[in-house]
């Protein structure tokens, strides 16, 4: 076989299943290519021994009927591994090992699957450029000046160059899926609680939820599959009934209802982003699929809203990173005052910074009522605007992002126009909806973009569904040559 | 009983002051696990022995309510006729310490599982009511441990997450001993209950105390300090005695009450600021996105209410009417669900009003002089209810039934096995104390002449010599009836 790591996850499942390739040598395969793209920095931790040992048990007693058989898998370094270390791309936790597995990964295994590697991502999935990181900038593979996104930047860039055969990111404002889309891949953010938030580094409760990134959307299927269900260990998890995603995949969408959402319009887009609107509006229409108008008149009041829910619960969710029981703890302290200090000082970047500071202060008194419980209020009705549009449409078209891939550097000193990278995504995490960020073209640059697709709470079904018609006739292939091995 | 008239003020220089108490009380909930947790909660493990990675709060744990710590607080509420909310939320409340893992404490802030309730307190002057503000579940943090070592301090987590009610009374009690009152009461409920064990000693039952002071008289309140986590009724008594002379001798040199927070030093008797208003934390409170607001069925809590044991109130009532006990003997023989329920086996059995006056006389007294609750009196109900009846039906005498309760305390014997074998029966056979009246008078001819001649107080000269002659076994009733009759013959 040629170079099976180009193929899609399914692909390489059939391969593994007829035998066509043992899950050693698919493994060595990517070791290979993990070894030969250090450039690209988008490992924090490989795992190659664990992961060729896990291979040759299965060629040994191979079990074929399992949704990942024999299939190595890298995941973003904000899951929980059981021995393994996990640094949430922090300093603070950079000598971190759990001993114990968090469910979303243990699905993956159970599932036939082992763990190949951790994935650089932006410190405590606080980033959008994957810059934040403890471990360095992630290079996306489409261009070695360019920023994979984030904050699954090292997630993208390593399906995008086939270090891995599908992996699965973190999403609170857009880490799945604007990733995926400046890397030309499939990224699903699911419905909040369909997938357990047990054992993966929190950074914002209310907003976080695991999902799949792939290069397909039939592979985006099986990971959704592999990894979803009710957990009693998160009091978030959704109890039902598992679904077969990747079996019930359908490409007819023949009188499907799109809404086209005006406020999604901004004023400083560029146009290329708006013909790729277009194109995608085209596509659907063409496979019979309705277009419909709407509003989320909110949309606007998204951004600031996230930027106060988010840091509010991150400032409390990382108080625990003190160095009293685990993780990076400064030797300097005199006392537990400045041990504390000078703890979390050395071991939090200034991007968590900024964003404690800023969570911290919304939450004090005399500021809670104008910012955190506004920004509650906000968050029911642009939750509430969804549901309205959802009483008239099945799904809801919109960009990805407002630009491809930017330059590393490009935004570092300007967080707001980091921030504003993630203005389509945001709503979703707000209103707890899942979302699909498809490729769907490239702009002059040949940079990839991606459009996404917004579903009712546990539609994903119907949104895979839609991405799958889409996926058959859009076109787009992602050209990445491989240019730093 | 006579009512006694309530009067305790302080007494400054120029007025008297009413002293105004409000309790925050932290029970433990008993229950196997932990609020958020499956570690066990079991007194007295090895430091960091029932710590689980969520206790710890090791990154990525997540917390899942104890259903048995929600059932609890809720039997508690019922307990103190409150108000049950269906619909309560857990809070974070941030604030940076060692013992505290999360960075946060998991509490209810604004919409507590418990509303108003109260609790009715009998004291000297009559029944008295306080007005319960709320119940809220909460976790308990870890406990530093500073002197095991002369520069670090050591950490232990068994207590962390523990579920605690937080029960915020308002502020209606006006003395120290209204507050011994109050803190008895809620223990008595919660044992009754089952839901807190109560055991001060073991940190299960602690409280912050805020006190204020004002003029008799004044409607308004002065300005409180909170007396921070006092952990035995004495120390909050003194603490209370304490703080209110200080602020009363502040107010009187015309000083200010600086609002702040407290602690009683239990060696030196006083209490000391440990910080002021402008230093309070900043709890920045917030719902816990990890955890749904809890929602209760009504089914639920009707359910658990229908299956509440008779609480002491309801029992007090019941004693007084059943039983034809006086309210002090109600009320002592209700304070503990074990003593009642001892206290009914034994009327069950024998004459109940013999058996109260005899269960707070000699058998408290012996359980007090060994310090032992009643659940391990050497005495079993039944025993002691036989002996009850043996005094009821003239079998012993009240001065025997003492030498038998000895006895029975001593060797666990049944009082009839002792009476019989050391022949303590009491002498009830008329002919048989006519004979022994007969010889004494016989012997007594000068005594009986002069008792004829008018001097009646010679009688107990010979009741006492029957007693004598009996062994004490006389039965006295008996005696003074022959007596009197053979006398006059």
């Amino acid at each position: 076989m040629s170079d099976i790591t180009n193929q899609s996850l399914s692909e390489i499942i059939d391969n593994v299943k007829t035998k066509k390739i043992s899950s050693l040598d698919l493994t060595k395969a990517y070791i290979k290519n993990i070894e030969n793209a250090k450039k690209l920095n988008a490992f924090v931790t490989t795992t190659f021994d664990l992961a060729l040992d896990k291979a040759k048990q299965f060629d040994k007693k191979p079990t074929f009927n399992k949704l990942l058989p024999g299939i190595p898998l890298a995941v973003k370094d904000l899951f929980c591994t059981e021995n393994t270390k996990t640094t949430a791309g922090s300093n603070i936790l950079n000598n971190f090992i759990p001993s114990y597995e968090s469910t979303v990964t243990k699905n993956l295994w159970t599932n036939g699957s082992f763990l190949l590697g951790k994935l650089n991502c932006d410190e405590f999935a606080m980033g959008s450029s994957n810059e934040t990181s403890h471990f360095g900038n992630v290079i996306n593979p489409v261009g070695d000046q360019l920023v994979p996104g984030g904050s699954s930047g090292g997630s993208s860039s390593a399906l995008a160059a086939d270090l891995t055969p599908a992996t699965i990111g973190t999403d609170t404002g857009g880490s799945i899926r604007q990733p995926a889309s400046f890397t030309g891949t499939v990224g699903l953010k699911p419905t909040y609680g369909l997938c357990s938030r047990w054992g993966i580094v929190a950074f914002a409760s209310s907003l976080d939820q695991a999902g799949p990134m792939t290069k397909t959307i039939k592979d985006c299927a099986i990971m959704l599959e592999a990894i979803s269900g009710f957990d009693k260990k998160d009091s978030t998890s959704i109890n039902k009934d598992k679904e077969q995603y990747s079996k019930n995949l359908k490409d007819n969408i023949k009188g499907l209802k799109i809404g086209i959402p005006k406020e999604y319009r901004v004023d400083s887009m560029p146009k290329e982003i708006d013909e790729l609107w277009e194109k995608g509006k085209k596509i659907l229409k063409d496979l019979g699929a309705q277009l419909i108008d709407i509003s989320l008149p909110h949309t606007k009041y998204a951004l600031p809203t996230y930027y106060i829910v988010a840091p509010a619960e991150a400032s409390s969710n990382l108080a625990r990173y003190d160095g009293v029981r685990y993780g990076y703890r400064s030797e300097k302290g005199k006392d537990l005052i400045e041990m504390y200090e000078k703890t979390r000082s050395e071991g939090f970047g200034d991007e968590v910074k900024r964003r404690i500071l800023i969570g911290t202060y919304v939450l004090s008194s005399g500021y809670y009522d104008a910012y955190y419980l506004k920004a509650q209020k906000v968050r029911q009705l642009i939750k509430k605007d969804f549901d309205d549009a959802f009483k008239k449409v099945d799904s809801i078209l919109t960009p990805s992002t407002p630009s491809s891939a930017f330059k590393i550097g490009e935004k570092t000193n300007d967080p707001v126009s980091m921030y504003l990278n993630d203005i389509f995504t945001v709503p979703v995490n707000l209103a707890g909806l899942p979302a699909l960020s498809l490729p769907a073209g490239v702009d002059k640059q040949g940079y990839p973009l991606g459009l996404q697709l917004i579903g009712k709470a546990l539609d994903e079904q119907k949104i895979l569904n839609i991405g799958y018609a889409f996926e058959k006739n859009c076109g787009f292939k992602n050209e990445i040559k491989k240019w730093w091995s | 009983m006579s009512k006694e008239k309530f009067d305790y003020f302080i007494k400054g220089e120029k007025d008297k002051y009413e002293v105004v108490i409000g309790l925050e009380v932290h029970a433990q909930v008993l229950s196997k696990s932990k609020l958020f947790s499956g570690s066990s909660t079991k007194f007295g493990a090895d430091p960091n022995n029932q710590v689980s990675f969520i206790d710890s709060a090791f990154p990525g744990m997540l917390p899942v309510i104890n259903e048995e710590c929600v059932k609890q607080a809720v039997r508690t509420g019922l307990g103190l006729n409150a108000k049950i909310n269906n619909y309560s939320v857990f809070d974070r409340k941030n604030y940076f310490y060692a013992d505290l893992p999360q960075g946060y404490q998991i509490s209810q802030y604004k919409n507590p599982i418990v509303g108003e309730g109260k609790v009715l307190l009998d004291m000297p002057y009559g029944s008295k009511e306080i007005g319960i503000e709320r119940l809220h579940l909460e976790q308990d943090a870890g406990k530093s441990i500073h002197d095991m070592d002369p520069s670090n301090t050591y950490v232990d987590l068994n207590r962390s997450g523990i579920a605690l009610m937080e029960i915020v009374s308002k502020p209606d009690l006006r003395s120290p001993d209204e507050v011994n009152a109050y803190i008895k009461k809620l223990r008595s409920i919660m044992r009754y209950l089952g839901t807190c064990d109560g055991n001060m000693q073991e940190g299960s039952l602690r409280a912050d105390v805020n006190v204020s002071v004002r003029k008799e008289g004044d409607k308004k309140f002065g300005t409180r300090c909170e007396i921070k986590n006092v952990n035995s009724i004495k120390f909050m008594q003194m603490a209370i005695e304490y703080e209110a002379a200080r602020q009363v001798e502040l107010i009187e040199n015309g000083k200010k009450i600086d609002q702040e927070t407290r602690l009683f030093d239990t060696k030196k008797n006083e209490t000391r600021s440990m910080r002021s208003k402008e230093d309070a934390h900043d709890y920045r409170y917030f719902p816990d996105p990890d955890l749904l607001p809890l929602k209760l069925e009504q089914k639920l809590i009707d359910d658990l209410k229908k299956s509440l044991p008779e609480l002491p109130d309801k029992k007090k009532e019941r004693f007084i009417k059943e039983y034809g006990l006086n309210v002090y003997e109600a009320n002592v023989l209700v304070s503990e669900k074990e003593i009642s329920n001892y206290y009914e086996e034994v009327a069950k059995l024998s004459d109940k009003k013999l058996a109260a006056t005899w269960m707070m006389g000699d058998l408290f007294a012996m359980l007090n002089d060994k310090g032992l609750d009643i659940s391990r009196s050497p005495i079993s109900a039944k025993h002691f209810a036989e002996l009850v009846q043996s005094i009821k039906s003239g079998e012993i005498s009240g001065r025997i039934a003492k030498e038998v309760f000895e006895i029975m305390v001593e060797t666990g014997d049944n009082p009839k096995k002792i009476i019989e074998s050391k022949g303590m029966k009491q002498q009830s056979d008329p002919k048989e104390l006519e004979k022994i009246i007969n010889e004494i008078i016989s012997r007594n001819k000068d005594k009986v002449d002069q008792y004829k001649a008018g001097k009646e107080k010679l009688f107990g000269f010979f009741v006492g010599q029957v007693m004598k002659l009996s062994g004490g076994k006389a039965n006295p009733q008996l005696t003074n009836e022959i007596l009197k009759k053979l006398l006059k013959g």
